[in-house]
């Protein structure tokens, strides 16, 4: 084969000068949100950094060690904030009027585009590694050794608030009425022990933000949905190393056919 | 019972029983209107009790720790601190600190008094912290550690000053050892409460036990000048020679201490600046709604001002040391208020930036709280103006850490070693002249 016509020099390499930086920026963008990486490493984007979240090995007995293994997964962008959760669980667990066992958060980006508000259920992480636990003078507050849910001994709290400070979660209160602190225990006491399979929020939630479930189960839809290698998943606070069993995940309602309708309205 | 003393005994402690409380006709009815408005603000604690403390306290559930944490913290550094500066004479033998030991343990016990009736109205359930307390212990808990730490630090304080009542020295010498080593325990533990919330940024690390510790014997050394100051005020025959030289020794020392916590809140701030977490609480207290707490009360009233005055008074002056170390109680408590509230106005959930916790959390003390912290703390100054009556103004009758063969100079107040055969007195001159003699060496 004949080159002679093909002067070398001028042709434009096929490497990496060749591709303009913004190509190469949208290239490696994708890559970082795929890997976690963008979002500070809070992002679990794929099942492996779940047990990286964990940070206790890979086996499956020491992500999930209880049987079963209650968690709850919300999605995030499901919730609409009609607070059916809140009123639930005040009537199920008699959650006076000054305290709460969950909430709702608002978050209201301003610069987005198209819905500007999100809403974020919080409640009781029942954390693996629960510094709740571990602050706790007389053991009143304990991990579940079964299910792994943190409880309260009501009778052995002396109220002197330490739990509160210990969670990174905000999740406990001081109850004058049971003279102990309270916080979210599944709603053990009153749904779960008595055969209910949900929680009195995840029940009464109408969009299904709120996933209740058993990790310890990989049949079960808390596990399926945590468990995707296309959804990103995270956990609140992951620095404070406290192994939480609530996860976050986005649930999209805008697809990219509904932002393209949203640009042509323009 | 304290009534009928023997005669001996009520002269080896120095009783002087409770009339003396009524010799002087101003000085009991400070006493008395004081114990008034102790007996007051325990008054408004006990109705806080009765009603529910959630419905009369200023603390939430994003601030539970408020200034009745602060005035606890504030009455067990004093009382760490009085026991540590103390211990370094009659527990560790160094003289000039010796004549300063038993009126710091006392103040030192009644310091801790005061912080445990606050802590009793913080606490929602004292009496089953008694029961669980030993029936279902958390050994990993700071707060278990803490409780028993220093249930057995006051433990060692009062058989240390039993014995320092009682002159019998070596005892009281081995329960200080105890009491300084529960005391430091307890309390670089109480640092650690804080230092171990691995969801408190600005608590979370081993700052917090060091400084405790540093600060403690600070705040005791303040603690130690003041009510010395103060006794002489009440009875000028109380001021000897020795006590003076005691004094200047723990001025020296406290400004030392001063200088060592200055560049320790230098470095916090500095450090806390580059940290993104701290930053936020920092702000608060450089620029925000806490600024004039640090700036004036914590930095100029517990720091610069004491640090210059106390300078300036040469461990001589003592006005000056009175008016210095008044400020400097003053500015110690905004340090403890401050430090409470600095870790906890920050929302964990800053960072989730949602609009709920988008602004610095406030605390503001409400009545009942401010009622019990002077209840508390003027328990101790109560205690302490007793005590100067009753107990003889804490004098020693004789002070047995004085090595054989050596005795305390009348002249100076220091000790001085009597050659074999010589007398007091000789042993004095000699001494003096000798120093005298160096001296003309030395111009010459």
């Amino acid at each position: 084969m004949k080159l002679t016509n093909i002067d070398l020099e001028k042709l434009i390499p096929e490497n990496l000068i060749s591709v303009t930086k913004m190509e190469r920026r949208a290239f490696l963008k994708i890559g970082l949100v795929i890997t976690g990486v963008f979002a500070g490493g809070r992002i679990l984007s794929v099942t492996s950094n779940v047990s990286e979240a964990f940070a206790s090995g890979k086996d499956f007995v020491d992500q999930y060690p209880y049987k079963p293994h209650y968690s709850m997964v919300i999605r995030q962008g499901l919730c609409i904030d009609c607070e059916r959760c809140l009123k639930a669980c005040k009537e199920t667990n008699s959650v006076p009027d000054y305290g709460y066992r969950t909430r709702i958060l608002t978050k209201i980006v301003t610069d987005a585009v198209g819905r500007k508000r999100e809403f974020i259920p919080i409640l009781c992480n029942h954390c693996n590694d629960a510094p709740c636990t571990r602050a706790c003078p007389t053991r009143a507050t304990y991990k579940n050794k079964e299910n792994g849910i943190v409880m309260m001994e009501s009778k052995k709290c002396i109220g002197c608030k330490m739990c509160i400070l210990a969670c990174p979660y905000e999740a406990r209160y001081f109850n004058a009425e049971r003279h102990a602190i309270d916080k979210c225990n599944f709603c053990w006491d009153t749904r779960l022990s008595k055969g209910e399979k949900l929680t009195a929020c995840s029940y009464v939630c109408p969009t299904g933000a709120r996933i209740f479930g058993d990790m310890s189960d990989p049949d079960n839809v808390a596990y399926k949905m945590v468990h995707q290698v296309e959804k990103q998943v995270w956990v609140l606070r992951p620095e404070s190393g406290t192994k939480p069993n609530v996860f976050y995940m986005k649930a999209t309602r805008s697809s990219p056919w509904d932002l393209r309708k949203q640009d042509g309205a323009r | 019972m304290l009534g009928k003393i023997k005669k001996e005994t009520a002269e080896r402690w120095g009783y002087m029983g409770f009339k003396s409380l009524f010799s002087s006709g101003i000085y009991f009815n400070v006493f008395a209107f004081l114990g008034l408005v102790t007996i007051a603000g325990l008054a408004v604690g006990l109705h806080g009790t009765y009603t529910g403390y959630h419905n009369v306290y200023g603390v939430t559930r994003q601030i539970p720790w408020g200034v009745l944490i602060s005035g606890y913290i504030f009455c067990v550094v004093t009382s760490t601190g009085l026991c540590l500066v103390s211990s370094i004479g009659h527990v560790f033998g160094y003289e000039p600190y010796m004549p300063i030991a038993k009126r710091a343990v006392f103040l030192s016990i009644a310091f801790m008094l005061g912080g445990f009736i606050i802590i009793f109205f913080d606490i929602e359930n004292p009496h089953r912290m008694a029961i669980y307390n030993l029936l279902s212990p958390n050994f990993t808990s700071n707060m278990w550690w803490m409780g028993t730490l220093y249930g057995l630090y006051l433990l060692a304080l009062i058989v240390e000053y039993f014995f320092l009542l009682d002159q019998n020295h070596s005892m009281s010498r081995l329960a200080g050892l105890f009491g300084v080593l529960f005391g430091v325990a307890a309390h670089s533990n109480l640092g650690a409460v804080f230092g171990m919330l691995h969801g408190r940024e600005f608590w979370y690390g081993p700052y917090m036990p060091i400084y405790f510790i540093v600060s403690a014997m600070m705040s005791g050394g303040a603690a130690i000048i003041f009510f010395s100051c103060l006794a002489w005020k009440i009875d000028r025959t109380v001021l000897t020679r020795r006590m003076e030289r005691a004094i200047m020794a723990v001025c020296q020392l406290t400004i030392l201490l001063i200088a060592i916590i200055l560049f320790f809140t230098f470095w916090k701030i500095i450090s806390g600046i580059v940290s993104p977490e701290k930053y936020i609480a920092i702000q608060a207290f450089l620029t925000g709604p806490y600024a004039p707490n640090f700036w004036i009360a914590e930095l100029g009233f517990g720091l610069v001002i004491p640090f210059i005055l106390l300078i300036r008074s040469k461990g001589i002056n003592t006005n000056l040391m009175f008016i210095a170390t008044g400020f400097m109680l003053v500015g110690i408590f905004f340090m403890r208020y401050d430090l409470v509230l600095a870790g906890q106005i920050v929302p964990v959930f800053h960072a989730l930036h949602v609009e709920e916790y988008s602004s610095l959390l406030l605390y503001t003390p409400s009545l009942h709280e401010i009622s019990v912290v002077t209840a508390g703390i003027l328990i101790a100054i109560v205690l302490y103006l007793g005590g100067e009556k009753v107990l003889n103004a804490h004098k020693f009758q004789k002070h047995a850490i004085v090595p054989p063969g050596a005795f305390i100079c009348q002249g100076c107040g220091g000790i001085h070693y009597m050659k074999e055969g010589e007398s007091q007195d000789d042993a004095l001159k000699r001494h003096h002249r000798m120093r005298k003699v160096d001296r003309e060496d030395e111009h010459a």
